[in-house]
């Protein structure tokens, strides 16, 4: 099984640590993983603000940049998300595309990690991993079920997972909602931040890193105690 | 055209007042949470509802032409309506070939969509909306922000205010006191007008009859007082059996305040003796609708409101802000169908969350249409050279590592460039700082590690 390593485009400027994390998980797992170095960006933003139609050669180059794998990982739901929703992308090659926890999950026991991680964690459910990968189940469905990222935590030694009281709500990234809707974006943030402050968090954690560097820019700007990590830095600390 | 962004920012500059709308539809959600868990075939219950509404639409046209037959056979006049317009006229030609110059009249979005009331005022004919929310609307000269709940953005005080100036009543907050007040001021309507208007939420082709549902009896009050009930429906509410109204009637209410069912479901079949029913079946834009593939879907909304409770958005930049008879995600889906131009900013008033889609008890795919959506309304944008260099700049490796850092240079060494071109996101955030390295140069370095 080869697997290859998707870095998205903010990560990788923005967050390299996270992707390290990542990529020294997977190794430790014992998993044969590249990172095909000739990787951009999936397109999503462009998709997301209506421009879907200047996409298609990124998402021509990246089938052509993953053609060999088996299997390509991700640690961000959403652009995991776009790039399975969108029909331009695999165009017959082969490859699986799964996020992080949902490979892990799949994939792997986590046992033999022993990590501990001897804080209160708040868990951050991403929207697009959460509804729309399903990689677990929101709150709106009467189904019931951890989502990926719970049942890894839970497998983590020492960590407390902290009741929100509103276990799934948007925290008001949405790409260039941000931007475009700054008030209403920073008001949703801030929102969501005061529930995990509330809750007794000390550290925020999630499977997409976008919506962390959100909450994260809040955090910072207030000057708050709170520590945001990828759940992966959190299994492979560095 | 009015951005939604503008004014989501002004309602966003009354804080408590945007946390007491935020709590007040949270907890509607959460009682439709409650209201659903304790039903326990609920997601097949949606998934019968998506596949009924579905096949109904695919067969609307054999579908209305059964109802039709049968609704005439029952004794029911059916009105044929293309247009808003139409619509209004045969409701006005109706009221002044019988003289009547004042009705009564229940909760209907769709007469709300035609403009109905003010259409009826210029033509000397008196509107009393029944609904408690919409009377209070009526008396404010607002439109409703919400479509089960119109006045959801009004808190008791205002709403005590306005008892006072318009009944004459000392100032009060206790809502008790308030609603009987209304019964009082409503039933001397209810007691002297010839007619009554009612929407309808759903009609069955094979029997002709059709649903009202409320949950303060006033659509009954009218129609049962009154010589002739005239009813406006949009031809998406048509279900092909009666045995659908087990699916839908089951999640109607749960979905939109958490009750079992809602407190008055009328069945209307044929006119009592001496009385008239009149149906008006009103395309406006629908059957075009149902032709635009991708789109076509969200012609399944059954009106229950529970995507503008779970909407963040919704929550937090209030019903108004949406500028549209039909607010919330399903509005930002539907109106811009009627008017790309004066509603283009609704799809874009969305973080993609999908927690719309998720509660809506017909799976309408509220964001995909959202995202449909904006595909199409960027196509009138002036210039793309931006976002066509960008598209470019992802299918060549080489220039687009250069481009990231060359940003990172930026950002390292003039902070106050990037501070200034995403003032918007910087304002109350900040970014996070550029590593000495981006992964791509670490991988470099460490592949072999």
């Amino acid at each position: 099984m080869k697997i290859g390593l998707f870095i998205p485009c903010y990560i990788n400027q923005y967050y390299p640590r996270v992707g390290m994390a990542t990529y020294r998980l997977l190794r430790n797992l014992g998993f044969k993983v590249e990172y095909p170095m000739g990787q951009t960006c999936c397109g999503q933003p462009l998709g997301n603000s209506g421009y879907e139609r200047y996409a298609t050669q990124g998402i021509d180059h990246f089938n052509g940049t993953f053609r060999d794998y088996d299997i390509i990982v991700a640690p961000s739901g959403s652009c995991v998300h776009f790039v399975k929703e969108h029909p331009g992308f695999d165009s017959g090659s082969g490859w699986e595309i799964m996020e992080l926890s949902e490979f892990l999950i799949e994939m792997t026991a986590l046992e033999k990690l022993k990590i501990s991680f001897r804080k209160k964690v708040g868990v951050l459910q991403s929207c697009h991993g959460l509804r729309g990968l399903k990689l677990g189940k929101s709150s709106e469905l009467m189904q019931r079920g951890a989502s990926t990222i719970v049942r890894i935590l839970k497998q983590v030694k020492d960590v407390r997972l902290v009741q929100l009281k509103r276990p799934d709500e948007c925290c008001g990234f949405g790409g260039t909602f941000s931007v475009r809707e700054a008030e209403l974006s920073v008001k949703m943030g801030e929102d969501r931040l005061y529930d995990f402050i509330n809750s007794g968090a000390e550290v925020i954690t999630g499977t997409d890193v976008s919506c962390l560097m959100h909450l994260e820019g809040l955090i910072l700007k207030r000057k708050l105690h709170l520590e945001v990590k990828h759940f992966s830095e959190i299994l492979m600390p560095v | 055209m009015t951005d939604h962004y503008e004014s989501a920012k002004k309602f966003l500059k009354e804080p408590s007042k945007v946390d007491w709308h935020d709590e007040t539809l949270w907890w509607v959600r959460k009682k439709r949470d409650r209201a659903a868990g304790e039903v326990d075939e609920w997601e097949e219950l949606r998934e019968a509802a998506s596949n009924i509404k579905e096949r109904a639409l695919a067969e609307l046209d054999s579908n209305l032409m059964e109802f039709e037959q049968k609704a005439i056979a029952n004794g029911i006049t059916v009105h044929w309506a293309a247009s808003a317009e139409k619509h209004n006229e045969i409701i006005s030609d109706l009221l002044r070939e019988r003289n009547i110059s004042r009705v009564v009249k229940s909760k209907s979005m769709l007469t709300e969509e035609c403009g109905l009331n003010p259409y009826l005022e210029n033509h000397g004919i008196e509107v009393v909306d029944t609904d408690l929310g919409e009377r209070i609307l009526q008396w404010k000269e607002h439109a409703p922000s919400h479509i089960v709940m119109p006045a959801i953005h009004l808190k008791k005080k205002e709403i005590g205010k306005i008892f006072a100036e318009k009944l004459k009543i000392p100032e009060s907050d206790d809502p008790q006191l308030l609603t009987e007040t209304a019964r009082q001021h409503l039933r001397g309507y209810f007691l002297h007008s010839k007619a009554a208007l009612t929407g309808v939420n759903f009609a069955v082709a094979d029997t002709g009859a059709f649903v009202v549902c409320t949950n303060e009896g006033n659509a009954d009050m009218g129609v049962h007082l009154a010589d002739v009930h005239i009813a406006s429906m949009g031809i998406e509410k048509l279900l092909p059996k009666t045995e659908d109204l087990a699916v839908f009637l089951r999640l109607l209410a749960r979905s939109a305040t958490g009750q079992p069912i809602t407190a008055f479901t009328s069945h209307f079949k044929k006119p009592a003796r001496g009385k008239e029913i009149h149906l008006i079946l009103v395309d406006n834009g629908r059957s075009a609708i149902l032709g635009k593939r991708g789109f076509w879907k969200v012609l399944k909304c059954i009106r229950c409101g529970a995507c503008m409770n779970t909407c963040p958005v919704f929550r937090k930049a209030g019903g108004h802000s949406y500028h549209s008879t039909i607010p919330g995600p399903i509005g930002a889906i539907l109106a811009p169908h009627y008017d790309s131009e004066k509603y283009g900013s609704l799809p874009f008033a969305s973080s993609l969350c999908g927690s719309c889609t998720a509660v809506c008890p017909v799976k309408i795919d509220i964001d995909r249409q959202l995202y449909a959506w904006r595909q199409e309304l960027t196509r009138g944008n002036g210039s793309q050279l931006l976002v066509s260099l960008i598209g470019k700049a992802l299918q060549r490796n080489k220039l687009y590592d250069r481009l990231g850092v060359f940003l990172s240079m930026i950002q390292r060494r003039f902070p106050w460039i990037v501070n200034r071109v995403l003032k918007a996101y910087t304002q109350s955030r900040s970014l996070p700082d550029v590593p000495a390295e981006s992964f791509k140069e670490w991988y470099k370095r460490n592949r072999d590690e």
